[in-house]
């Protein structure tokens, strides 16, 4: 595999392949020298279209520990405010001889166009496009829920996974529907009709509008984040009753199994699809996510650019 | 399943641990500051072998753990990325500890190398020793082993094979000649 553009690309053993190398990763950094030589010399370029804080830093960190070169490359401040080309800017890089670029890009699909259009032969990491995929972020998921639930190399066969809220605007649901599944999991999307994608029934997952009948038979439950800045109309009539039916507070949070999680990709909206005492709660795991998206993507960055550099497949 | 000739069945093995064992224990002067880090994935069961084998002598747990060098190889770009394996540094840590690096079959000295660059990123031992089943020449870095369990003159063109009980199922080095 030379790009990550996509989790349906990935096979179970391919899937299993990055967790395994992740939690490895979390042994090695869990110590003084967190520094690994292994990608000495090679160049990762950050290329961020659209805002983020977690996701470029998180690929800043899991580069750096791995000895990489690390370009940053926001969309503010750069030629792309004066009109440059996704094509122009991939030409720039190629001149400047990136070995990976991970791009975050508002239009769905452009990381497919960057990989596939022969303008560049770095190795292409997908760091969310449109409401398309977020790949890394479903593979950190993925981690988090095998570490609480399945132990360490253990599977995640049979554990049950309700996706909540604005699966519409979510990239981090598609990449975790398609994940989750790889991995044998059993997942149920939980929306207001408006906030479900049109076709979502060839998914493959079930689907449901009520939260609270879902609720009690989860093994975990993962909150996305209401896309305001994403929304051109009304997809439901108040903030209120939005939270009320599909906000995951403390009442709603006890009618959930005792050793069920709760995950969250961020940036949270408390009082929105999560309370604040929910946010707060020990079973609410956002933080370890955010370190586990660390070990997940040194791993997808070691076995993309670690070994052979392969031409393009 | 192998061809190829055997050099060492499975006495020859348990008879070459022992001297191991004995040997490594006299040179340190005990086993109390004695750490035993095998490479996997054999260096790994041979280590804990070596481990077992010195508790008996000295009547005195031993430290053992393993060391994964994959990352710090200098032949990464030569192949497709693989797995990582296993690193477990045993409790109590590697500082100021006589390191005993342990491998099945010493060559080139090249992954020697990697264990001492990944040793270093674990801490400051206060000597590191290498222990190795099989020591069958043509180094390409200037490194020597401290404990040899058999000195096996060989060809470049030949493949030798450390086959141990749990990863294997059976005890025994073969030579054979490499098809290539």
């Amino acid at each position: 595999m030379k790009h990550l553009l996509s989790t349906a690309d990935l096979s179970l053993e391919d899937a299993v392949l990055i967790l395994d190398t992740a939690a490895e990763m979390a042994l090695l950094t869990d110590r003084e020298v967190k520094k690994l030589p292994t990608l000495r010399g090679r160049t990762v370029v950050n290329l961020f279209f659209e805002d983020s804080t977690r996701t470029r830093i998180s690929f800043e960190v899991a580069a750096k520990r791995l000895s990489a070169d690390v370009i940053n490359f926001a969309a503010k401040g750069s030629s792309i405010s004066k009109g440059e080309s996704l094509k122009d800017t991939a030409l720039t890089l190629q001149a400047m001889g990136a070995d990976a670029v991970v791009v975050r890009h508002p239009s769905s699909g452009a990381p497919y166009r960057l990989a596939h259009a022969d303008w560049i032969d770095a190795t292409v990491i997908n760091a969310g496009d449109g409401t398309h995929e977020h790949p890394t972020q479903a593979l950190l998921d993925a981690y988090t829920l095998r570490a609480h639930l399945a132990g360490p190399t253990g599977s995640l066969r049979g554990v049950r996974v309700a996706i909540v809220g604005d699966v519409l605007h979510s990239r981090v649901a598609r990449s975790n529907v398609h994940l989750l599944q790889t991995l044998g999991a059993k997942v149920t999307l939980v929306a207001p009709p408006t906030l479900l994608p049109i076709g979502v029934e060839q998914w493959g997952c079930a689907v449901s509008y009520d939260f609270d009948e879902v609720l009690a038979d989860q093994d975990a439950v993962m909150m996305l984040r209401v896309q305001g800045e994403r929304m051109n109309q009304a997809f439901f009539p108040s903030t209120l009753e939005y939270s009320r039916l599909y906000g995951l507070d403390t009442p709603r949070m006890a009618t959930m199994g005792t050793n069920s999680i709760v995950l969250h990709p961020g940036p949270m909206n408390r009082g929105m699809e999560i309370s604040a005492d929910v946010a707060d709660d020990p079973r609410s795991l956002m933080v370890e996510q955010v370190t586990n998206g660390v070990h997940v993507r040194m791993a997808v960055l070691y076995l993309l650019l670690g070994g052979m550099k392969e031409s393009a497949s | 399943m192998d061809h190829g000739r055997v050099v060492m069945d499975g006495s020859d093995i348990a008879r070459a641990i022992r001297r191991l064992s004995h040997e490594i224990v006299e040179s340190t002067k005990g086993s109390q500051d004695l750490v035993l880090l095998g490479i996997p994935t054999r260096g790994v069961e041979l280590s804990q072998r070596i481990a077992a084998a010195i508790e008996e002598i000295e009547s005195q747990a031993v430290s053992q753990g393993s060391l994964d060098i994959t990352l710090y190889r200098d032949d990464l770009r030569l192949k497709p990325a693989r797995a990582l394996l296993p690193t477990a540094i045993p409790v109590g840590g590697i500082e100021d500890k006589i390191v005993v690096l342990v491998d099945d079959v010493l060559y080139s000295g090249r992954s020697v190398r990697a264990a001492l660059d990944a040793l270093n990123d674990v801490g400051r031992p206060r000597a590191v020793r290498l222990a190795v089943l099989v020591d069958r020449g043509h180094r390409q870095l200037p490194i020597r082993p401290d404990f040899v369990g058999k000195n096996l003159p060989t060809s470049t063109q030949q493949l030798v094979r450390v086959h141990l009980r749990d990863t294997d199922g059976i005890d025994s080095v073969v030579v054979s000649e490499e098809v290539r």
